[in-house]
């Protein structure tokens, strides 16, 4: 019986194999945590969110400019993709020709595009005719990561809605735009706006393609033709920087990053599982 | 007669409120076709599965009670020992893609390690697939993969499969409810032809299945064994009145 | 049905948009880097030196660095990523420590690549200085070996989610079939799961690839930015999509940016492949799934 036992004695090396690996995959996520809580809390207070960054020896400064500026970003990036998005995302669901197929393929190479080329088309699409860098160019960057997103979620919410109800609609003598707008809409809304908050929670902590878009900005601007600061660009400028005070700016700009995307990830589980309940 | 396992008080659960197999006791006889029958949810393919343990494969499954193998408990066993010496047939044929035809009769060789020279590896495979009545159909295509098989072939081919371990006995679930009436057909023929070698256990809705190839029925009804004895006796004469009604077709 | 047919004529015009920006983002991208093109046509591959002061450019360096980065950070995520897709596909698909690991390693995947990038810096960089120092090589601290490091922890949570999706598609009737011949589960694992789901799974390294190869901050952060080929794993290198990050700004020549927009291009070019390829191996995979099994 002794290959009997050998046999078993693999079995469980095995078993604690998987276990300790797949526990040790997630030793990195706490340690970041850990750290970026630890550095993070000792710069947060008050004036963190309401002051500028102070120049290199200076102490204390904060982010109020960096807070600003990916609140203008986000509100630009929303208001080029959701629209559009929604939009297309219904023309593809609904409609079922070579065209919609060419499309839907386009929109997956677009998900799956570095989002270091959106950077450079927004640069040669706005940066270049426009002659200096804006917060209009760096919101087009993270509109055209957040387009296939929505796009996605709005098709694929759309045809989960039962044929069914959209009969239902028309047999009550209702046309097609209010079929979409009064039934098949509302039925979806809560799948779409999941979409849109995933797509937030990425393009919020996104920073390559604003290098050369937003640019960044040391002062409060809330112009969209302007430079304009934001969270994750200052965190790169500043962590890459030598001086403390602003190591200290960057790992606390780091914990509010973090939280963000902590709390918009919590919140689009909660809408989705209400979603899916009803 | 020889009997060759032996339950005795068993009870088993998936669940931690009620147990779905209730104080089952009776024994099997070697080298007989055993039938067990009862309508959907009685338990049967549970008690199938005790037999070789493979209900442990279940989260959350657990049993109380004694399944004697000649005369060692089965719980007290390692369950690959266990499985080696009970074998068992699926419901749905479920010959490994992967692999060859081959192969596939020697999986369970090629799964834990075995190794087999060439020369044992081919008697093993003509031997088990003769034994299946299917080696005059695919002996050219040995080494091609399984998967372009009829239904009733693939089932054939996982009977190999079970075969080749030389198990002591073999369960079979519903192992024809996928199949059309002519493979049923062969598959109830190769049955009786196989008891010579190895005791067999076949959990069936089917009635006439039973009766045209048992020898032994087991009727059971919501987790308990109603009735148990020759199949001609229960089919003509049965003592319970559930079985009564359940032969005559009340539900099912 | 006036409303119908305007609505309806909205939606094609967004489609057609759609379309529309299909086309523009080729046509940006080509006459973006037509001047490095003209200049050094496909020789810009294989030419190892980027220098904007001579105006010689090419990107072997940086396909080099992207290439090597990446296939470090896949060979080093791949145990882990199996594990994980094995611990939630096959050991442990219900209960309390299935749930911790699915929500950590999701919020794993959320975490901004500059905050990698931040970590990376502050933790990896000095103990990789440490090693250097102990193994007698220049003590960078920053270079290959340390963004495929951070690269690594980035893709676990990629590549086990695909995984895991792969895994859990493998009929469960083949599993029992494998345990009812008396095998034990590290053996149904290795000889029916792994085989049955291998294509699978390769697509989906394949797909970790296109991600590793994408990745951009975390990258620029930790490589060293060093624009030539790297000669070991303690080198300092760069990306292709880390050489754009840093000079984009300070490109003031038309050669240099029109360069650095060609890399842009190729970039695209092998991310596209990358995921039109793993993404057909994954669709074949579900599909046969479904007839066989």
């Amino acid at each position: 019986m002794k290959e009997l036992q050998v046999k078993i004695l693999k079995d469980k090396i095995f078993k604690v194999l998987i276990v300790s690996l797949s526990l040790i995959s997630v030793i990195p996520l706490f340690i970041i945590l850990f750290q970026i809580f630890k550095n993070g809390i000792k710069a947060i207070n008050f004036e963190f969110f309401v002051s500028l960054p102070k120049p290199p020896g200076e102490e204390a400064g904060g982010i109020l400019n960096a807070l600003l500026g990916t609140i203008l970003l986000l509100i630009i990036a929303l208001i080029f993709s959701v629209p559009l998005g929604i939009i297309t995302g219904i023309f593809i669901a609904e409609t079922r020709n070579k065209f919609t197929d060419f499309l839907r393929d386009f929109v997956n190479v677009l998900q799956g595009l570095p989002s270091i080329v959106m950077g450079i088309l927004a640069y040669l699409w706005v940066v270049k005719p426009m002659g200096h860098f804006s917060a209009l160019s760096g919101g087009v960057a993270l509109s055209l990561m957040m387009l296939p997103l929505v796009i996605k979620s709005t098709e694929e919410t759309i045809k989960m809605v039962p044929f069914s109800l959209k009969e239902a609609s028309y047999a009550l003598g209702a046309n097609y735009v209010s079929t979409i707008f009064r039934v098949i809409l509302p039925a979806s809304i809560g799948g779409i706006m999941s979409g849109i908050l995933i797509g937030v929670s990425r393009i919020a902590g996104e920073t390559a393609p604003l290098l050369f878009t937003a640019f960044g900005n040391p002062f409060i601007n809330m112009n969209p033709l302007k430079p304009v600061e934001s969270l994750p660009l200052l965190i790169f400028k500043y962590a890459m920087s030598p001086y403390e005070n602003w190591q200290r700016i960057a790992w606390g700009a780091s914990l509010i990053l973090i939280l963000m995307v902590l709390f918009l990830n919590i919140f689009t589980n909660i809408i989705i599982e209400k979603w899916k309940k009803s | 007669m020889e009997k060759i396992l032996r339950i005795k008080n068993l009870y088993a659960s998936y669940t931690d409120e009620n147990w779905i197999l209730k104080n089952i006791n009776f024994e099997i006889f070697k080298n007989k076709i055993t039938a067990i029958m009862g309508p959907s949810g009685c338990g049967k393919s549970t008690l199938l599965r005790c037999i070789n343990r493979m209900h442990e494969v279940i989260p959350g499954a657990k049993v109380k009670g004694e399944i004697y193998l000649q005369d060692k408990n089965i719980f007290e066993m390692h369950p690959i020992i266990v499985r080696r010496k009970i074998g068992m047939v699926f419901q749905r044929p479920n010959p490994f893609p992967t692999m060859s035809i081959y192969n596939n009769v020697i999986a369970g060789y090629i799964l834990t390690g075995v190794k087999l020279k060439k020369e044992e590896k081919d008697r093993i495979v003509e031997e088990s697939l003769k034994k299946a009545f299917l080696w005059d159909e695919v002996k050219d295509v040995l080494h091609r993969k399984g998967t372009f098989l009829s239904g009733g072939q693939q089932q054939r081919l996982c009977i190999a499969r079970a075969l080749a371990m030389k198990p002591e006995v073999i369960l079979l679930d519903e192992p024809t409810s996928a199949l059309d009436p002519k493979a049923t057909r062969m598959i109830e023929e190769l049955l009786v032809e196989l008891k010579k070698d190895v005791t067999i256990i076949l959990v069936t809705h089917n009635q006439s299945q039973a009766g045209r190839i048992s020898d032994y029925t087991a009727f059971l009804y919501m987790g308990e064994l109603l009735e148990y004895g020759e199949t001609e006796k229960i089919f003509t004469v049965p003592e319970h009145p559930k079985t009564q009604e359940y032969l005559s077709g009340k539900f099912g | 049905m006036k409303t119908d047919k305007i609505f309806k004529g909205i939606l094609w015009i967004s489609g057609l948009f759609l379309f529309f920006i299909f086309l523009l983002i080729f046509i940006s991208l080509f006459k973006g880097s037509f001047l490095s093109i003209k200049s050094f046509g496909l020789g810009f591959l294989f030419s190892k030196e980027w220098n904007p002061v001579t105006e010689k450019f090419g990107m072997l360096p940086f396909l080099a660095g992207t290439l090597i980065t990446s296939i470090i950070a896949l060979l080093i995520s791949l145990p882990f990523s199996l594990s994980i897709a094995l611990f939630l596909g096959e050991y442990f698909k219900t209960g309390f420590i299935s749930k911790f690991l699915s929500y950590t390693t999701d919020l794993l995947a959320g975490i901004p690549s500059v905050i990698y990038g931040f970590w990376g810096l502050y933790l990896l960089v000095p103990l990789i200085r440490k090693l250097e120092i102990k193994l007698h090589v220049t003590p960078y601290g920053v270079g290959i070996l340390t963004a495929s490091l951070v690269l690594a922890v980035m893709i676990i949570p990629y590549a086990s989610s695909i995984a895991r999706e792969i895994i859990k598609l493998v009929p469960g009737d083949l599993i029992e079939a494998g345990y009812s011949l008396g095998a034990t589960r590290y053996e149904v694992v290795k000889k029916i799961v792994i085989p049955y789901s291998a294509s699978g799974i390769f697509a989906g390294l394949l797909l970790s690839f296109g991600r590793a190869f994408g990745e951009i901050m975390a990258v620029t952060m930790v490589i060293g930015n060093f624009n030539f080929l790297p000669k070991s794993i303690f080198s300092p290198a760069n990306t292709m999509a880390s050489v754009i990050a840093n000079e984009f700004t300070e490109a003031v020549k038309d050669i240099h940016l029109s360069s650095l927009i060609h890399i842009g291009l190729w970039l695209f070019i092998i991310t596209f492949l990358i995921n039109f390829v793993g993404n057909i191996v994954i669709k074949k995979f579900k599909v046969n799934e479904r007839i066989t099994g």
